[in-house]
């Protein structure tokens, strides 16, 4: 028998039954709920009469629309109506069905996408759902993680499966070692910029070779985040021991013989190596430079000693046409500097950014010096409130504010504008987030995508620098 | 579920590639606990001349008049025709709720983003996939000085058109059972409790952990 990928040991584990036209259904170990895509299935189990099939499998937060100031005086502090509402439903849904639900204030709270890494209820070997794209972050772990809408959010919470199809193999491999200060999210957005947004539409993607291997587990979570903006809805890597030291201890993590057992289990949860790929990709690493997005969408990226690109040298039409409508909307020039780019607003956070790590490097740029004054506001919103205490007990929050941050509570606050956090229009914001299309951190705002480091050099600077620089 | 067997229905070119869902319904109309009320904010950022809010009255907004679904030639439309890889980024099941109340039945595009893709489908919205040549054909058939009308038959997979213009597409048959008899996805995975309970039993005994809490 041909040697099996990773992404299909984990099809086959989960594989309930396979249907004769080519479907099959797949069984769900761990469901994650949040507020904006869940009302209206909870409301379609209420009105078919049916209940969810496996409670324990579904964990509940709230994080699109709270705000990031004041969070401890729960649900009222969320000053728009609708919001509230939003989040009121999810908190009555989660009493009615008996859901687990970490609520607002909770310091157990966040991001979803940090809480259930930071829980151990994302475990090597699972398969993840939930309501959000952004669920490849947890294939870090050697979990068949993806995002769904609100349709199979009903459907799991119902069937505790998935009607799905088996989806493509692909590798990328990023060969190693990366460069002095180069980081999992320059290594994502390079791999984006070189495969475009569709490139790995209809694929798992393997993240693989000596520049994954040498992330941390936080790092490699920054990877997956992001393997939806490459068009593919999983994202992977193989199980090493930074897998199992990370997932140790954890408060839904196996212990005992059970633990024993799980790790034996979860070694095999590696590509064999005479496994076939449908797609290879293979990226010199030790090239990779700090990335900065300049366009309205996340392949429109370059490294931060390049330029602006010209839509005049570029053949196809449609392609020129996209990049002309970029610079329209990001107020660019052609073949301007990236460094010569200014910023309004800095923000660090996000599921892809938010993680103790990123703010310890955020922090350690900016310590002992200060926000540039044309900058208007730089924000740090922690992922989850246990990364905010930690950061707190390490002081990291003194070093922000000292330095000119606003130091918040947590949330997915400036990613994407649900909440009180937003740009203004024509503002440019460095970001730590994972999009950068029109809109998406307000209306009319202008979205650099980068990592933690370089929004903290910037948020300095007043404009893009080359962190490398300063470190 | 809404069923989809054939529609005709005028075709509205919308030429832009990488169309994400925070275009096809922003973020602020997100908030709401409905599945319905999302038509009117459908390209909310692109069809209105000013920012939106949830709340407001959308009928008194001033429209974009360069939009091309503020054209009065595509009043009516039915039919959607975009570039590539239309409705990536997020996974918002809102998107296909609000192209279904503007009117749409069906989108035709070279490429989809899986996530649009699948919930589409669970919708009854149709998201065709034809060849690029075949859709720069519709988009020169289209944005004529008069508008063209499709007819898209999902029993026979295919797509007719003005001037000679025909194509077929491929779909998965399961999907295709489901949008033309308008099948409960959740009522038909239910008749498989039993293998369901079979596959819990098999992996509890080899992975207790999965199923302490």
């Amino acid at each position: 028998m041909a040697g099996r990928t990773l992404y299909d040991k984990l099809w086959d584990s989960h594989l309930v039954t396979q249907r004769d036209d080519g479907s099959a259904l797949v069984y769900i170990d761990r469901h994650l709920l949040h507020e904006v895509t869940s009302p209206q299935a909870f409301e379609g189990l209420s009105l078919t009469g049916r209940t969810p099939w496996r409670l324990a499998a579904n964990l509940a937060t709230v994080d699109h629309n709270v705000p990031t100031e004041n969070q401890s005086a729960g649900v009222s502090a969320i000053e728009d109506p609708t919001s509230r509402l939003q989040v009121q439903t999810l908190d009555e849904n989660c009493d009615a069905f008996n859901v687990t639900q970490f609520k607002m204030g909770d310091p157990r709270a966040g991001i979803v996408h940090v809480i259930g890494p930071e829980q151990g209820a994302t475990l090597p070997g699972m398969t993840v759902v939930c309501g959000d794209s952004h669920t490849a972050t947890h294939g870090a772990f050697a979990a068949l993680a993806h995002g769904i809408g609100t349709s199979e959010v009903e459907h799991v919470l119902a069937t505790q499966c998935l009607v799905a199809k088996k989806m493509k193999n692909m590798r990328v491999t990023v060969t190693g070692p990366l460069g002095f200060s180069v980081t999992a999210k320059d290594v994502i957005l390079a791999i984006i910029g070189q495969i475009g947004t569709a490139g790995g539409t209809g694929c798992a993607i393997e993240f693989a070779g000596e520049g994954i291997q040498s992330l941390s587990m936080e790092g490699r979570m920054t990877v997956c985040n992001m393997a939806i903006e490459a068009g593919a809805r999983v994202g992977l890597i193989a199980v090493d021991c930074k897998t199992i030291d990370y997932v140790k201890d954890r408060p839904y993590s196996p212990s005992g013989t059970d633990w024993e057992k799980a790790v034996e289990a979860w070694t095999d949860l590696v590509s064999d190596s005479d496994a076939q790929f449908d797609h290879e990709v293979v990226i010199d690493g030790s090239v990779i430079e700090p990335q900065v997005s300049w366009g309205t969408n996340p392949e429109m990226v370059t490294g931060v000693s390049g330029h602006v690109p010209d839509p005049d040298v570029i053949d196809d039409p449609i392609r020129r046409g996209a990049f002309e409508r970029a610079l329209t909307y990001m107020g660019l020039k052609a073949n301007q500097p990236i460094k010569s780019i200014r910023l309004d607003r800095v923000f660090i956070g996000s599921c892809t950014n938010s993680r103790i790590e990123d703010l310890r490097e955020a922090a350690a740029v900016v310590d002992g010096k200060r926000v540039a004054d044309s900058v208007i506001q730089a924000m740090v919103v922690p992922g989850s409130g246990l990364v905010k205490e930690q950061a707190e007990a390490e002081g990291l929050d003194v070093i922000f504010r000292e330095a000119g941050f606003e130091w918040r509570d947590p949330g997915c606050s400036m990613c994407l504008a649900m909440n009180a956090d937003r740009l203004g229009p024509g503002e440019h914001c460095a970001s730590t987030s994972n999009r950068n299309f029109e809109g998406r951190q307000g209306t009319g705002g202008r979205t650099h995508l980068v990592s933690p480091v370089m929004a903290a050099a910037a948020a300095i600077a007043g404009h893009f620098v080359d962190v490398r620089d300063w470190l | 579920m809404q069923q989809f067997v054939k529609e005709t229905g005028l075709v509205v070119p919308l030429d832009r590639s990488n169309i994400d869902t925070d275009q096809i319904i922003p973020k602020q109309y997100l908030k709401s606990i409905k599945r319905s009320g999302f038509g009117v904010n459908l390209f909310d950022d692109w069809r209105y001349m000013e920012p939106g809010e949830p709340g407001m009255d959308h009928a008194a907004r001033p429209l974009n008049p360069d939009f091309v679904l503020n054209d009065p030639r595509y009043a009516g439309a039915g039919i959607l025709l975009v570039r590539d890889n239309f409705g990536c980024g997020s996974s918002r099941e809102h998107a296909p709720w609000a192209i279904l109340e503007y009117g749409f039945k069906a989108v035709i595009a070279p490429s989809y983003a899986d996530i649009f893709f699948n919930n589409s489908f669970k919708n009854g919205l149709l998201p065709v996939i034809l060849a690029e040549s075949e859709v720069d054909a519709l988009f020169a058939l289209a944005t004529g000085a008069n508008s063209v009308e499709l007819t898209i038959d999902l029993q026979a997979q295919t797509v007719v058109g003005p001037n000679g213009f025909g194509a077929s597409f491929d779909i998965d048959p399961f999907r295709k059972t489901c949008l033309l008899e308008g099948l409960d996805e959740i009522g038909l995975s239910l008749k498989d409790a039993d293998a369901i309970r079979a596959y819990e039993a098999k992996r509890a005994a080899d992975a207790p952990w999965l199923f302490r809490n």
